[in-house]
């Protein structure tokens, strides 16, 4: 559907090549006196996306995901390096590359608070100036995949935070682009809309072929999203592979938390190690690579287990061990 | 909705007429949805006629003593300085002399960096929001103003003009006038750019308004120079120009020099404001995330 073939050359749809960014930030020093800071808040990053690709950005808060994002809506001009999406540099020509991307920011909304849903929906349209068949045509698919049904005569700031969220992602699908940047997109959202959110941008993928760029803290929007991660820190892009890859990068820790049917001093098995004891209870660490099943057998076989869960690696965590075991912040090859 | 053809989206050589027939459609429909925004609080509507009713009432009764001590004060009968406090009432929200337009919202959009969201739409940001303000200012002169406007000709003897081309022209005084209203406005929200806290410039600017609209006392009234300049000032198009349309003090070539005098102020104003917009934007720190 969208595979017209426009713009992009070699397929690739996204391109950075050696971008920066630096801000100039004036502190207070004394009464009247202000020093002046150099903050490069994107130092140096190139990378390729090609058609159809969902990518997650990841990284720490203040790590340059935002800035990033805006460089490529060309709402930042970058201070160093090149550009271009679909083949368009963004600074330049932002208004041409708005018509072909779409951007949703988790915290933001371009949803107008006053008025129901389909009135933002019917300017969007003109804003976009999309066809009359088409839209009426995305908007159906959109209102299906995303229950927006009951929604669409309702003011915005009557909606809760998801039905606004997914209200949004809809707004910036009606023109069908074909990058979508999505800055935590599922911040804030409870499991129910999260995982409506998550099968919709699936599905709008796989059917469109949009090529997808997202940032988030939230791992199983990466799980189950994106076959690629970038992760950035400090301005620097520090790892960019698939997500198993970052685990091993990262030597990150899956923890079993077991409950005995009584305190029991730390346990010992093999492949693990304990790191908590809390009452009956205990945290015992694993390598995120390995399986669970093997070392949930040796405990029940050998302990009164009374129950179990598995907890994943919060991303914060691997990535924060990745600069631990990484300190002088080379980029890391993807496997 | 507007029952108007969408066209082919964007295709070059689509013809430029089709294109600026889309820009305007989208235009007209911010306009739209700007009136519509304000029409669904009806409760504050009908609060804010109330207030503006009395507001005039109170304010006719001053002028009423104060033009019995002084009569024809600045050239004006008592008819037509009741009608000038009327028409001050109507146009009081419509120019938004008091605030109450788009400039808080668009301030709190810079302070809080959802002005981003803004600044990628494929929309010009002063067209978005001019649109947006016009939208408010007809509501207002239908919602705030007609009804005011009837109560002060019910309880006062005013000098309303009778002929149709004189309230015509008093109509395209108001356009004007609202845009000159917009253009300063939008200066001053873009301060919020460089200060962030916008509020203090916010004030100071609605303090010059309200005097220099002459919405305290007609500017006719003031001597010498303050007078020459306060007359000469922007705000001088928000309310001292429409009324005197509407008062049939401007005879002839006369009429056309005053909507000339908005129009100026209006082009002149959002070209500053398109240029304070190109530099904001450039330097643009979208504040957090």
């Amino acid at each position: 559907m969208a595979e017209d073939g426009t713009g992009a050359a070699g397929g690739d749809v996204i391109e950075l090549d050696g971008v920066e960014k630096v801000f100039d930030v004036r502190r207070k020093a004394g009464v009247l006196r202000r020093t002046r800071h150099e903050v490069r808040a994107v130092d140096g990053i190139s990378f390729t996306v090609p058609r159809g690709e969902v990518v997650g950005y990841i990284g720490p808060n203040g790590a340059g995901k935002s800035t990033t994002i805006k460089m490529l809506t060309g709402i930042l001009n970058p201070s160093a390096g090149r550009i271009r999406i679909c083949g368009i540099d963004p600074a330049r020509e932002r208004t041409r590359l708005a018509r072909r991307v779409g951007v949703v920011f988790g915290q933001r909304t371009t949803l107008w608070w006053d008025l129901p849903l389909r009135d933002s929906y019917h300017l969007v349209r003109r804003m976009y100036r999309i066809e009359q068949e088409r839209y009426r045509r995305n908007l159906e698919a959109c209102v299906e995949l995303l229950d927006l049904g009951p929604l669409l005569d309702v003011p915005v700031r009557q909606l809760s935070l998801g039905q606004r969220m997914r209200g949004d992602i809809a707004a910036a699908l009606l023109h069908d682009p074909e990058v979508l940047y999505l800055d935590e997109p599922t911040i804030g959202l409870d499991v129910i809309s999260k995982t409506k959110v998550r099968s919709f941008l699936r599905e709008v993928n796989a059917e469109r072929g949009t090529t997808v760029l997202l940032t988030t803290h939230d791992l199983t929007d990466i799980e189950t999203l994106c076959r690629r991660v970038m992760v950035i820190d400090h301005g620097r892009l520090v790892y960019d592979g698939d997500l198993a890859g970052l685990h091993a990068v990262g030597e990150s820790e899956r923890t079993l938390v077991v409950d005995f049917a009584r305190e029991l001093p730390p346990v010992e098995v093999a492949g693990a190690r304990c790191v908590k004891v809390e009452g009956p209870r205990q945290w015992l660490a694993f390598p995120a690579a390995a399986s669970a099943a093997p070392l949930v057998a040796a405990v029940a076989d050998r302990y009164p287990l009374v129950d179990l869960s598995v907890r994943e690696p919060a991303i914060e965590d691997v990535i924060a061990r990745m600069y631990g075991a990484d300190a002088d912040r080379t980029p890391t090859p993807g496997t | 909705m507007l029952g108007r053809p969408a066209g082919v989206p964007g295709r070059v050589g689509g013809g430029l007429r089709e294109v600026r027939g889309q820009v305007g459609g989208f235009y007209a429909a911010v306009v739209v949805r700007g009136f519509r925004r304000y029409a669904t609080y009806r409760t504050a509507t009908a609060a804010g006629v109330f207030t503006n009713s009395v507001f005039g009432l109170i304010v006719s009764y001053s002028y009423i003593a104060l033009w019995d001590q002084r009569p024809h004060l600045g050239g004006y009968s008592q008819a037509q300085a009741l009608t000038y406090v009327w028409v001050g009432q109507a146009l009081l929200m419509t120019m938004a002399l008091m605030g109450g337009g788009f400039e808080d919202e668009l301030m709190e959009r810079i302070r809080s960096g959802d002005i981003a969201v803004d600044l990628y739409r494929p929309a010009d940001l002063q067209g978005w929001w001019l649109s947006a303000d016009l939208g408010r200012s007809a509501f207002h002169l239908l919602g705030r103003g007609v009804l005011p406007m009837v109560c002060g000709a019910l309880v006062f003897d005013l000098a309303l003009p009778s002929d149709a081309v004189t309230w015509l022209l008093f109509l395209v005084a108001v356009a004007l006038g609202a845009v000159v209203s917009f253009a300063v406005r939008f200066l001053v929200a873009l301060s919020a750019f460089w200060l962030l806290d916008g509020a203090g410039v916010s004030q100071i600017a609605w303090l010059a308004g309200l005097f220099f609209s002459g919405m305290l006392l007609p500017l006719t009234v003031f001597p010498g120079v303050l007078g020459e300049v306060a007359r000469a000032l922007p705000w001088a198009a928000m309310l001292q120009v429409p009324a005197d349309v509407l008062l049939g003090r401007h005879r002839g070539a006369g009429v056309l020099t005053a909507l000339a005098f908005q129009a100026c102020w209006g082009v002149v104003l959002l070209a500053a404001g398109r240029l304070l917009q190109s530099v904001a934007a450039r330097r643009v720190v979208v504040q957090g995330g």
